[in-house]
């Protein structure tokens, strides 16, 4: 494994045999799929593994801590190395200055003014994603970022964050990042590349400049200065992500190029065309519409009008899974499926096609739906979808003139350059001088047609200015290093036009420039970032009115100039396409963005490697996702290795089995596979020693071809004898076991036809009676009487989209440690949330729910009592406190979590971090790692933790805190300014970061706190109540919203008369339930003998 | 059948019994006493700086308040060190041309900063915070001794748990006001007593005055500034159980 590269080869043998089975390694399909149709057992599962319940498996989920062992074959040397002896001595002051470092202090020279030492200072910026900037504040202690949170006046984040934004304070300590001017291997300065840049430009005949996308107003002007300086320039722009048949739908349709933005707070009816509109890596929009979104879905008490949203993908996503109606289709056959609903709205189509597993009947009821809803319904078609697609659905919301629906002007201005196959043209032409890449990573992520590596070398000269040295600064001539958004001066825009600020949080740490400050001196002027920035503005002119210093500082302070969205255009007399894309018979691939890596920028930053994937889990690799009747039909199982083969190229790549994805059509994820990037992007997968010939997961950009970018469709697959090791979370830590003979009511979730209709009805029928519980509690009902605030948190996963931004956030914001693809397999992975995943009904298209699980704070909380040194106490305020100093490590509390919310650190993992343990890679173009650099490398990644948590080491415990550091500097500051905690004063990283604001902190001994009004809901429950512990985290039941004419909602059920009689796992039969003898004192006390069939509630 | 045990078996027991018996407490005791001398907690033992900075000279005989150095002792967890512009700022005018402050200069002109000794500290596991303590009105010196008296700096107290835990679970023995100066803040009844010594000497201070001004005071056993103490505990706001709840110090 990457932490422990002290070990020999054998001992990593040895680990490879004692990790956790293969998660559904080679296992019957259909066994599992006849389990799924008989429906026997428990209404949730939560993995396929839980389904075909192997040898292994249980042997896996019987073990608290499995694989044990494996520490035991670890020597000695190296077990006192990861036992971290210098913890020990902390608290010995007198060892310090005799055979300790004396402790030093060091103060300021000149103290800045605003700076007080120990508190954070918070800056507004922007991080750009794809060339979208999100609005941030940035928390910064003493000098230096430490955490990267929204900005709530920023309209793309409003005070929420994606997981990218989040992570990219880690790209800021990348050790493996750009740091000084290479000039073909060679370290170089920036004089001297200044100097030969003034050289070759002069001389060049064309020049070519490859940038991504480009929404800074600054850098655009730039762009066009460069040009004026070198006319003979042309502007390629390229994403990986392409999203330029959005734009070309619209101008064939529209005869304008335009982009949709939407505003689902007017949208009652949602149809979801193969988007997924709430995943930060498809749409820049995706924080505000996932928070407008939620707010169509929330309901309160008993009131709330919900939105339905009907999906139609070949995959699942965020929105499909909120979906309460999905249909699982190729996305191929999207364009049929729009054309359907154009043709069923009156809009004459050529052509419109149905896919068979669409049932013609529910079809309609949606077309009814959609009707009815009129102005307020919405269709919303995924950026991968062929233009054609977009031009129908562009007139679709035409024709129902739906509220919901804006156009604007692209804001990615880089649609008016060239494209990347006009520069592998021009570049096979031999005419390109100077090929200037500014950003990016063009050598790894360009279609495979295009050739980049080999094209690029026949222009003279090639500069690259980037963060990381990746495979295109590796072809370089001249590898620029660029700041890190949070070391530069410039702007960007949102996804609707908003400006905001990229302001820097430190000087560059290395000798990064910012783009606009290199385009600028290669235009013949060399000013500073923030003077560029400054100066443009000041003469194009700042929306707003007043002195323009005034309006400047407010831009810097606030980070967003106001009111500088893009003004939408009217579009009208849209025109449908001559044509739609026929169906695809064959089995079809589709190319989409990693939801943790994006497109492979993020290789190297281990948080988002770690980060399991919402839909499929899976950390650390990308896979071939298909479903499992696909993966039967071609002779495959899960984890097995195939060769995948797109037109004239092929891949080397694993199988994942994905319940709920579409038959014949094959997912991959881009952006692993790389080979230069750092010691985290190129961790291998072969049980995680590294290997300079292998990256982590397989790199598939080069299956992509300039005109299949989204999709490709006659994909040839061939077994290969191998076995994938694909690591996943999902499983590692289930509330429900074999040896729990009840089932477990771990998730409810109901319609809400029949919520409103009675709220009990949102208990499931295998929930433990109340009176039960309340029979059952041998404590005390108070449980302490103390005069202060009881902290509390209630998570509504009716809003929950499964995002993981609270993961992230909660990983910033308690320094926790990333263990590594071996560790994750042996379940070890140390996020204190949990998102966990429960499915119900069969494996062809599941309703999925997402539960976001972290320490509870039982007022009863097993763990407590357990503790041999009594490491985990209870504080008078409620909190479940974990006092890492005093742990021993035992593990037993973990043991006797219900909710298996604790983590153990099984290794130094704060120290050992991949990023700085790994060996220099022995590739010659890339230098600037000696060995006492790569020592360095330690100390720049402690840099960001925070200072108000403590590091934990190894033999620790630790769980999440409800923010104890939050909360007791809340107080803190309360009791100094001689006032009460106010509600919401106190945010928890998580709540803050929650794009549709589903976690709410507070102090439920507050009548009137947010948290106590929801505590009490109709729909709250206190997960494992039956077990005695008392959470103090509630959740707050899934409610769904089918349409009636699709999915009949169920009659009421029988008040129960009698209780302590299990119906749980007969829950499924209980239509033929109701003649058997057992359960005749049911059916006396309603008149509703064999009537009710309960089945047509779960399923659809 | 030979004898397994030889004759010295006897002695040998006897010694082992004897030794155990003797030196197992003698070990134990030894090293609860040293942990808690001096040579562990350094109270008391002067380090040495790079500067021979003299809190007598400074804080007494000069009387610059505290608060002229340590400025963020009322806003935040640290109580800060001068940042070497703060030196400057007498230091550029008096003694110009000490060789004593020589690194001080050296490090204005270079930007360097000054490498301290740290005097006072506590395990990074331990989140102290001055700003909270300095809005209940605890004079420095009641947990950093006799400051005012220090040549070189040194540890007034053990700054180990048991010793927070001392005012942290009867806070009614620390807590205090100056009857006499009713109109003060908290904030302000903390440098007050410097004045008040300044200005009346030890004989105008009372009895505990003077024990917190030379750094002897451990608390008072005196029902009537027990009394007052806990009027003060309630008129903070202090909750007294909540104070000894682990996760207010250790997160």
């Amino acid at each position: 494994m990457e932490a422990n590269d002290g070990m020999e080869k054998k001992e990593d043998a040895v680990e490879l045999t004692e990790q956790k089975p293969a998660a559904n390694g080679g296992l019957d399909i259909d066994a599992i799929q006849a389990k799924l149709a008989g429906k026997s057992g428990k209404h949730y599962w939560q993995s396929l593994d839980e389904i075909a319940d192997t040898k292994e498996f249980r042997k896996w989920m019987d073990d608290e801590f499995p694989n044990r062992s494996t520490l035991l074959t670890m020597n000695r040397r190296d077990l006192l190395k990861f036992m971290g002896a210098s913890m020990a001595l902390a608290g010995l002051a007198g060892c310090r200055g005799v055979f300790l470092p004396q402790d030093k202090v060091i103060p300021y020279v000149k103290q800045p003014e605003e700076l007080v030492p120990g508190v954070p200072l918070y800056y507004a910026s922007s991080i750009p994603l794809a060339g979208f900037g999100m609005g941030v504040l940035v928390e910064q202690h003493e000098g230096r970022p430490t955490k990267i949170e929204g900005n709530p006046l920023h309209p793309g984040s409003l005070g929420a964050l994606d997981v990218f934004s989040q992570a990219e304070i880690l790209g800021l300590y990348d050790p493996d990042r750009a740091r000084s001017v290479i000039n073909n291997g060679d370290v170089s300065t920036w004089e001297l590349f200044n100097k030969n840049a003034t050289k070759l430009l002069a001389g060049a005949k064309k020049i070519a400049v490859l940038t991504g996308a480009v929404t800074s107003p600054t850098m655009l002007a730039q762009l066009k200065a460069f040009k004026a300086a070198h006319p003979n320039t042309t502007w390629y722009g390229y994403e990986p992500q392409d999203r330029s048949n959005v734009i070309n739908g619209l101008q064939t349709s529209s005869g304008q190029p335009l982009e949709p933005i939407f505003d689902f707070t007017k949208a009652n009816v949602v149809i979801s065309l193969d988007s997924s509109f709430l995943s930060p890596e498809e749409q820049p929009g995706a924080l505000k519409y996932a928070r407008d979104f939620a707010s169509k879905r929330r309901v309160v008490g008993l009131t709330g009008e919900m939105s339905r949203v009907y999906a139609f993908e070949s995959t699942p996503t965020l929105v499909g899974i909120m979906a309460d109606h999905r249909w699982a289709v190729k996305s191929s056959a999207i364009a049929g499926i729009a054309g359907a609903i154009a043709e069923a709205l009156g809009i004459g189509m050529i052509r419109s096609a149905v896919p068979q597993n669409v049932n013609r009947s529910h079809f309609s009821a949606m077309m009814e739906d959609i009707r009815a809803a009129g102005s307020s319904a919405v269709v919303v078609a995924g950026p991968h979808q062929p233009a054609e697609v977009h031009a129908v659905v562009a007139a679709i919301n035409a024709a129902i003139q739906s509220a919901a629906v804006r156009y604007i002007s692209p804001v990615n201005a880089s649609y008016t350059a060239a494209g990347i196959g006009e520069l592998k043209d021009a570049l096979a032409g031999g005419s390109i001088d100077v090929l200037l890449v500014v950003g990016g990573n063009p050598a790894f992520d360009a279609p495979g047609d295009v050739e980049f590596e080999k094209n690029a070398k026949l222009a003279k000269h090639v500069i690259y200015l980037g963060r990381d040295q990746n495979e295109t600064a590796a072809l370089a001539e001249w590898a620029l290093p660029m700041t890190h958004p949070l070391e530069e001066w410039g702007d960007l825009r949102a996804f609707d036009g908003s400006v905001s600020i990229i302001q820097p949080l430190i000087a560059p740490l290395f000798e990064g420039r910012s783009a606009i400050e290199v385009l600028s001196s290669l235009s013949g002027k060399p000013i500073a970032g923030y003077d560029i920035l400054k100066g443009y503005w000041q003469q194009a002119g700042m929306p707003g009115t007043g002195e323009f210093e005034a309006r400047w500082r407010d831009f810097v302070h606030d980070g967003v100039i106001k009111n500088s969205a893009f003004v939408p255009k009217t579009v009208s007399n849209l025109k449908t396409p001559a044509e739609l894309p026929l169906d695809d018979t064959t089995i079809e691939i589709n190319f989409r963005p990693d939801p943790t890596i994006f497109d492979g920028r993020f290789a190297n930053n281990g948080w988002l490697q770690e980060l399991p994937a919402p839909v499929t889990k899976l950390t650390w690799d990308n896979a071939a996702i298909m479903s499992m009747s696909t993966a039967k039909k071609l002779g495959l199982t899960h984890e097995d290795v195939i060769n995948l083969e797109v037109g004239d190229r092929s891949v080397k790549i694993g199988v994942f089995l994905q319940p709920g994805q579409a038959d014949d059509s094959i997912v991959v994820n881009y952006g692993y596979g790389r080979t230069v990037g750092g010691a985290v992007a190129t961790a291998s997968t072969n049980g995680g020693v590294p290997d300079p010939t292998e990256g982590g997961g397989v790199n598939v950009f080069g299956l992509r071809t300039l005109s299949s970018l989204n999709s490709a469709s006659g994909v040839k697959i061939t077994k290969l004898n191998e076995r994938a090791q694909l690591v996943t979370t999902q499983g590692h830590r289930p509330l429900q076991s074999e040896r729990i003979v009840d089932e477990r009511d771990i998730l409810r979730e109901v319609t809400i036809q029949q919520f409103l209709r009675d709220p009990e009805e949102v208990v499931p029928e295998f929930a433990f009676p109340e009176e039960e519980i309340k029979k059952n509690n041998l404590y005390v009902e108070e449980v302490f009487e103390w005069n202060g605030p009881q902290w509390g948190m209630t998570i509504d996963l009716n809003t929950c989209i499964g995002c993981n931004a609270c993961v992230t956030a909660c990983q910033a914001e308690n320094n926790i440690p990333v263990v590594g693809k071996q560790q994750v397999a042996n379940g070890r992975e140390m996020h204190w949330i949990r998102i966990d995943r429960y499915y119900k009904g069969d494996d062809v298209n599941p309703q999925v729910t997402w539960q976001p699980l972290m320490c509870v704070h039982c007022e009863k909380a097993p763990c407590e009592p357990v503790c041999p040194v009594a490491a985990t106490v209870h504080s008078h305020e409620g909190l479940n406190q974990m006092i890492y100093n005093r742990c021993v490590g035992t593990r037993y509390c973990s043991n006797n979590c219900p909710y298996k919310v604790r983590r153990f650190n099984y290794l130094n993992y704060s120290d050992n971090q991949p990023n700085f343990m790994t060996k220099v890679r022995p590739i010659a173009a890339v230098l600037g790692n000696t060995t006492e650099e790569r020592q360095n490398g330690i100390q720049l990644v402690k840099m960001l933790n925070n200072p108000d948590v403590t590091v934990r080491g190894r033999g620790i415990m630790e769980k999440c805190t409800y923010c104890v550091q939050r909360i007791n500097d809340a107080r803190k500051e309360s009791k100094k300014a001689g006032r009460d905690l106010k509600d919401g004063e106190i945010i928890t990283a998580c709540e803050q970061a929650c794009p549709t604001q589903s976690i709410v902190f507070g102090n439920i001994a507050d009548k009137e706190s947010r948290v106590s009004k929801l505590r009490n809901d109709p729909r709250a429950w206190l997960l494992l109540e039956e077990l005695q512990t008392r959470p103090r985290t509630s959740h707050l039941a899934k409610l769904r919203n089918p349409n009636p004419e699709i999915t009949p909602i169920p009659e009421p059920k029988p008040k129960k008369a009698k209780h302590g009689e299990e119906h749980g796992s007969e829950g499924h039969a209980e239509g033929e339930a109701h003649k058997e003898e057992a359960h005749k004192e049911e059916s006396h006390s309603e008149g509703q003998t064999g009537t009710v069939k309960t089945e047509a509630a779960h399923g659809e | 059948m030979a004898q397994i045990f030889k004759p010295s078996a006897n002695h040998i027991t006897q010694a082992t019994l004897m030794g155990l018996a003797i030196g197992v407490p003698t070990v134990w005791l030894a090293i609860a006493a040293l942990s808690r001398s001096p040579a562990n907690t350094k109270v008391n033992v002067p380090l040495n700086q790079p500067i021979p900075f003299s809190h007598q000279h400074h804080a007494w005989e000069l009387g610059i308040d505290c608060r002229y150095c340590h400025t963020s002792v009322e806003k935040s967890s640290y109580a800060g060190l001068p940042a070497t512009e703060t030196c400057m700022s007498c230091h550029s005018q008096i003694w110009t041309n000490s060789p004593l402050l020589e690194p001080v200069r050296q490090s204005y002109e270079t930007g360097t900063p000054i490498k301290w000794n740290l005097v006072n500290k506590v395990p990074d596991f331990v989140h102290f915070n001055h700003s909270i303590h300095i809005s209940r009105g605890l004079n420095c010196n009641t947990c950093h001794g006799p400051v005012q008296h220090m040549q070189i700096t040194y540890k007034g107290n053990p700054f180990q748990m048991q010793w927070c835990l001392e005012c942290h679970r009867a806070p009614d023995r620390h807590i205090y006001k100056d009857e006499t100066r009713p109109d003060l803040q908290p904030r302000q009844q903390v440098f007050n007593l410097y004045w008040k010594y300044q200005t009346t000497g030890l004989d105008g201070l009372s009895e505990r005055e003077r024990a917190l001004m030379l750094g002897t005071f451990n608390g008072t056993d005196n029902p009537k500034e027990r009394e007052a103490g806990k009027q003060l505990v309630k008129d903070y706001g202090i909750k007294v159980q909540q104070l000894a709840d682990c996760s207010v110090c250790h997160y």
